[in-house]
């Protein structure tokens, strides 16, 4: 259960960051990303996955969340 | 650049020869050949790696990384190297953080303070003399703010409990007493040391007040992060930003004191220069206080330009308009700079292996004189670093992670670059090699580099040393062909 930290970039993309891993990618896809459902599934852009259960409302970014590797 | 491309692996290959084939595995990992082609740094380095048992690595430990990069210049605190004496003293002043103040009454950054740790204090625990110490420290030196406890390896080898030591003092003098668990087993390199450092400021320092002060904010406050005043670069990049109308509220860390950066989350943007080692606080201050941060860069004239214009653009139109003011007020002086080295300069290439931030920032700076960066790499860099640099360097010039004090000797050999910009380990191997060879680490006892002013100081220090005559004389006369001949007559 990596803590993960997201915020958004100048491109308006997610940056998906695990300090401990030394992990900066960019998040390629959401399960669920919509005006009031965000989380699921999301794949980075090194082709890995992790995942968060759906919360709504969307979280503010930028955030830190706790994410499971799957 | 095909051919070249093909130039540098085979260099590679050719330094990893002597490697066993475990070893040989290891390190190609870490050596690449630039190629702007790709999206991603980590399919050409590997970074961030425990270094390789049995070669020479150059880097520190995480206890470097916190009392010596982000904690030391912090002025008006005391900063105790908790544990045996010599990693405090070996390592006092050596960065040469410039400060104002007087130093042992109301600034300590180049005193060194340690518990001395001794055979007793093992086994039976320095807590109690830890406690002893902040009282001694306070009695002594009144005017100090607070005190940090850096912890050395043995600290956490016994499971000393400084936070609990810390809170307890903090109560009896009424002080901030800041515990940093930097043992310097930690981690693979220093890197590590500065996070730890940057979440230690987090716990102890903001946390406790965060935004109660009475601070009245302006919209223009900024605060300049990850700047460590070398040679007082943190003074040379502040005008600057003053001159465009910005009034920078905190300075982390070089010249810095506590309060500035307790005050720092009133700031509306941060702006980073060492981004390795201060990122994780501006990642936090962003999260917590909704505070942007933007990376800059102040070495040499074209990447100063780009990062004013950069930072006034999250500003209104007052700002950006002092930015344009700046760039035109010191086009006169760098167009000066430059035409009196250019022709000096011009051409020569140039080979880096430094720390956090210069690998990639002062490439600007030398192409500026017209010279060309042939090799660069990082001690204890992370993807986000090399990922950065591949942009800045060249096709096909090499990068290497971590590198060896082997491999460090025989690129040299092989590229026969005409500068070296590395560390004080580094310097006199490559002078008795006939290289000019500038220490980059604290600028060889000159600087600053920063800014407009640190750029002509940077131009004049790169020509004092390429074109020193002491390289003319690396032979000595009785080895010289000329002098044989006229030794030969005169018999």
């Amino acid at each position: 259960m990596p803590s993960v930290m997201l915020r958004k970039g100048s491109d308006g993309k997610i940056s998906f960051y695990v300090a401990k891993k030394d992990l900066e990618e960019t998040i390629v896809s959401v399960e669920r990303d919509d005006s009031d459902t965000w989380g699921g599934t999301v794949e980075l852009s090194d082709g890995s996955k992790y995942y968060i259960d759906p919360m709504s409302p969307p979280p503010e970014f930028p955030t830190t969340m706790r994410f499971k590797r799957c | 650049m095909a051919e070249s491309m093909r130039d540098t692996e085979a260099l590679i290959q050719e330094v990893l020869e002597v490697y066993p084939e475990k070893a040989k595995k290891d390190r190609a990992k870490h050596l690449a050949a630039n190629n702007h082609d790709l999206e991603s740094s980590k399919k050409c380095v590997t970074s961030n790696r425990r270094s390789l048992p049995g070669v020479m690595t150059i880097r520190g430990c995480a206890y470097a990384g916190s009392r010596g990069v982000v904690w030391g210049p912090i002025k008006d605190m005391i900063h105790i190297s908790h544990g045996p004496v010599g990693c405090g003293t070996y390592t006092r002043a050596g960065r040469r953080n410039y400060y104002v103040g007087t130093t042992g009454v109301n600034v300590f950054t180049t005193m060194n303070f340690t518990s001395d740790f001794q055979e007793k204090d093992i086994v039976f625990g320095g807590d109690n003399k830890l406690e002893k110490m902040v009282d001694e420290i306070d009695q002594l030196f009144p005017l100090n703010k607070g005190v940090s406890i850096q912890s050395e390896c043995p600290i956490g080898l016994i499971g000393d409990d400084i936070e609990a030591v810390a809170k307890k003092k903090s109560k009896d003098i009424g002080k901030a007493i800041v515990p940093v668990r930097c043992e310097g087993f930690r981690g693979v390199s220093q890197s590590l040391g500065h996070h730890i450092a940057n979440d230690a400021i987090r716990d102890w320092v903001f946390e406790k007040d965060d935004k109660k002060r009475n601070f009245e904010s302006t919209p223009y406050d900024v605060a300049i992060i990850g700047d460590y005043n070398i040679g007082g670069d943190a003074w040379a990049s502040r005008i600057l930003l003053e001159e465009m109308g910005l009034r920078c509220v905190a300075q982390w860390s070089g010249d810095g004191t506590i309060s500035e950066i307790e005050l720092t989350p009133n700031v509306k943007l941060n702006l980073i220069h060492c981004y390795r080692s201060m990122n994780y606080i501006s990642r936090h201050m962003e999260e917590k206080y909704g505070i942007p941060w933007v990376e800059y860069n102040f070495f040499g004239p074209t990447k100063i330009e780009e990062s004013l214009r950069e930072i006034a653009s999250h500003f209104d139109d007052k700002i950006k308009e002092g930015a344009e003011r700046v760039i035109a007020k010191y086009r006169g002086q760098t167009e000066a700079v430059i035409e009196k080295y250019r022709s000096r300069l011009e051409g020569k290439r140039v080979m880096l292996y430094v720390g956090g931030l210069r690998p990639r920032h002062v490439i600007g700076a030398y192409e500026d004189l017209g010279m060309e960066v042939v090799g660069t790499g990082y001690e204890f860099a992370h993807n986000d670093d090399y990922d950065r640099t591949v942009k800045e360097m060249g096709n096909a010039t090499l990068i290497y992670d971590d590198v060896t004090g082997y491999e460090f000797e025989e690129f040299v050999k092989h590229m026969k670059p005409d500068l070296i910009g590395s560390g004080i380990k580094e310097k006199y191997i490559f002078q008795k090699m006939g290289i000019p060879f500038r220490q980059m680490h604290s600028w060889d006892y000159s600087g600053p580099y920063h800014g407009y002013d640190g750029f002509a100081i940077f131009a004049r220090d790169m020509d004092m040393t390429l074109n020193n005559p002491c390289w003319s004389s690396m032979t000595p006369p009785w080895q010289k062909e000329e002098d044989k001949s006229q030794a030969m007559a005169a018999e």
